[in-house]
């Protein structure tokens, strides 16, 4: 658990001592590293006033919508910068720069040289523009496959998993040809198809063949939820089917559904690059892809230009690094367990180097 | 309530009839039937309540579960008032109206991410009990006040994992409450209870069930709180109703022989250390 967490909890449990001192013994209430329901079971049964709402806390503890927040870790704090400075980056800076697409300019001019900030490349583009335009470009295709794959994901996962039946049967059967399609021939395929190809095309062959593996998980994530008591309770309470799924099963899958969105955009915009740099990306906009394929067209490479793919190729890897941290901050909500990885390996760490120095001192005092 | 509902109240009834359920198992290619019930007959009456005991494995969950429509029956029928229960649509809400179920886990029967009042606002809403936000606000205050939880205003703002075991299945018997049902299966209510507050939840629901005449159909391995509590026994060992009578006669002339076993196994206080002494014996026989 991280460590304000733990904090807020003490702060709770202290809360509880004062308010239920009266009541209740106190040592019923705090059990030191219990859970706090724990405690108030005990509580519960030891008086009546149990009964008539105790503990009466002034304030209230940390919410359930809370703990669906990652916590303020190492991981997350770095992936957000990285993942932020590049959205403002590709928001901001397309207004200031030169035009993406003009070719008046020397070719070839090392970072610095006549006002280009990155230089240029081979026939005269503005590196600095292509970057910050192609930025713009690839998230586009990133966040746009993100939301079709996490649609497409959501009903055939989760619906398959709530309803059953015959309904799971069809929206599996058409899940799993789609993740035995090889991928990548399909996409090349889809994508030769047009000779002029529009970005939102790209985004849309990549979003159709991204979503099959979130559903497959999400399909067992909500078969498990569906059999739990609290979804029962609510169809016994007469809840409807669509209701069931988005108030009490989607809520639970957040975190999750989270984490596919994140781990669909870094797909599309890695899968745009790969496309682009075989020549099928999209023939009407920059993306950070697009420039790859010119550089390498251009071989950009044997001319020493590495002002012309290193940008490009380092921003797609942080972008990708960036939400990954995000996304192993998010694994650690939906399982709990990572929280403790880190802090247990350093904790090996130290008890070897412990032992060491234990190890060595009493060898001097033999000496 | 209107008239037809008040007379409902006293007169009406949930009869369960020849009820079957098949399982169907797999193993491997081959696929075999389970019988978890089996013929499975018995009538709850407003007011009355009727104990259905047995193992871990009997049936006795499966038969919950098929009154409370989450499980179709393979063979037989449920009776409302001497009319077949519907499977689906508006048949079915009525049918839920009046027919209503607690779960055994208050830590797995309410949502961790809504808070209380929202699990007692939705069935208001659903069998319109209320409409406008005052009335609604209002009814479900005064199903808190009914089940014990005070002050019902702050507790409704609360989420589960805020609560104790026995609040949460004070929230859960609210929520079954809040259509107005007539019926009530209680499947285990408190076996996942500390022992300590058990009695404190079941005197809640024998009030309950006073002051709105429910017929209550108590599910539970304890043969204790089965004969405190309901006016029915009924006994059931691998899907079929081996015994069955008042729960006097059950519990203290018990007929069959898994009755039998049943009360054989129920910590007498007669026998109280007895084990123990037993254990210390053998223990001093090894040694010496």
């Amino acid at each position: 658990m991280a460590e304000h967490e733990t904090t807020g909890e003490d702060v709770r449990e202290a809360h509880l001592v004062t308010a239920a001192a009266t009541t209740v013994d106190a040592a019923d209430v705090v059990v030191d590293g219990l859970p706090p329901d724990l405690p108030d079971a005990v509580g519960d049964g030891s008086l009546a006033a149990a009964v008539t709402g105790e503990p009466a806390t002034a304030e209230r503890p940390r919410s359930r919508r809370r703990d669906l927040m990652p916590s303020w870790s190492p991981k997350l704090v770095v992936g957000l910068v990285i993942t932020t400075v590049i959205v403002l980056f590709a928001i901001i800076v397309p207004f200031f720069t030169l035009d993406p697409n003009s070719t008046d300019y020397d070719g070839l001019l090392k970072p610095g040289e006549q006002g280009h900030l990155l230089g240029t490349s081979a026939i005269g583009n503005d590196i600095w523009a292509q970057l910050a335009h192609g930025a713009r470009g690839s998230l586009l295709i990133g966040v746009t496959v993100g939301v079709i794959a996490l649609a497409l994901s959501v009903v055939f996962g989760i619906f398959a998993g709530y309803l059953g039946g015959w309904a799971d049967e069809t929206l599996s059967l058409i899940t799993n040809i789609m993740l035995v399609i090889p991928a990548l021939p399909l996409t090349i395929v889809l994508a030769a198809y047009s000779s002029s190809r529009s970005m939102w095309l790209v985004a849309g062959v990549l979003g159709l063949t991204a979503w099959t593996g979130s559903a497959i998980v999400l399909r067992t994530q909500a078969r498990s939820l569906r059999a739990r008591d609290y979804v029962l309770a609510a169809r016994v309470a007469g809840e409807k089917s669509g209701r069931v799924i988005a108030v009490e099963i989607l809520p639970n899958l957040l975190p999750l559904v989270a984490a596919q969105f994140l781990f669909g955009v870094i797909f599309a915009i890695l899968g745009e690059a790969g496309l682009s740099y075989l020549g099928l990306g999209p023939t009407d906009a920059v993306t950070w892809g697009t420039m790859l394929y010119q550089a390498q067209q251009g071989s950009a490479l044997t001319l020493g230009a590495w002002w012309w793919f290193v940008p490009p190729g380092l921003l797609i890897a942080l972008l990708g690094c960036g939400l990954s941290l995000v996304n192993f901050a998010i694994d650690e909500i939906i399982n709990p367990k990572l929280r403790n990885v880190p802090k247990a390996t350093r904790r090996v760490r130290k008890a070897r180097k412990h032992e060491k120095h234990a190890a060595a001192t009493t060898e001097e005092a033999g000496a | 309530m209107t008239d037809t509902d008040q007379r409902a109240r006293r007169t009406g009834s949930l009869e369960v009839k020849d009820l079957v359920k098949d399982f169907r198992v797999r193993s491997g290619m081959r696929s075999s039937k389970f019988r978890a019930v089996d013929h499975v007959s018995f009538t709850l009456e407003p007011g009355k309540t009727v104990a259905l005991v047995g193992e871990s494995g009997s049936g006795k969950s499966t038969v919950a579960r098929m009154i409370a429509k989450l499980e179709k029956p393979t063979s037989g029928e449920i009776l409302l008032d001497g009319e077949p229960s519907a499977a689906r649509g508006v048949a079915l809400m009525r049918y839920r109206n009046d027919v209503q179920m607690v779960f055994q886990d208050p830590f797995a029967s309410l949502n961790p991410f809504h808070t209380v009042g929202h699990h007692l606002e939705r069935p208001i809403k659903i069998h319109h009990r209320a409409s406008g936000r005052d009335a609604v606000e209002a009814e479900i205050e005064r199903l808190l006040e009914r089940v014990n939880l005070n002050p019902p205003r702050e507790m409704a703002d609360r989420r589960p994992h805020e609560l104790s075991g026995g609040q949460r299945q004070r929230v859960a018997s609210a929520r079954a409450l809040a259509p107005g049902a007539r019926f009530l299966i209680a499947d285990e209510p408190v076996s996942m209870l500390d022992v300590s507050i058990r009695l404190g939840l079941l005197n809640m629901f024998a009030r309950l069930q006073r002051e709105e005449n429910l017929g209550v159909l108590y599910i539970t391995h304890d043969l204790a709180t089965a004969r405190h509590f309901s006016d029915e026994i009924l006994v059931m060992y691998r899907g079929q109703v081996v015994e069955r009578g008042p729960s006097d006669r059950v519990i203290l002339d018990p007929q069959h022989a898994y009755t039998k076993t049943l009360l054989a196994a129920a910590p007498n206080p007669e026998n109280h250390g007895k084990l123990r002494e037993e254990v210390r014996a053998e223990l001093a026989r090894e040694n010496a």
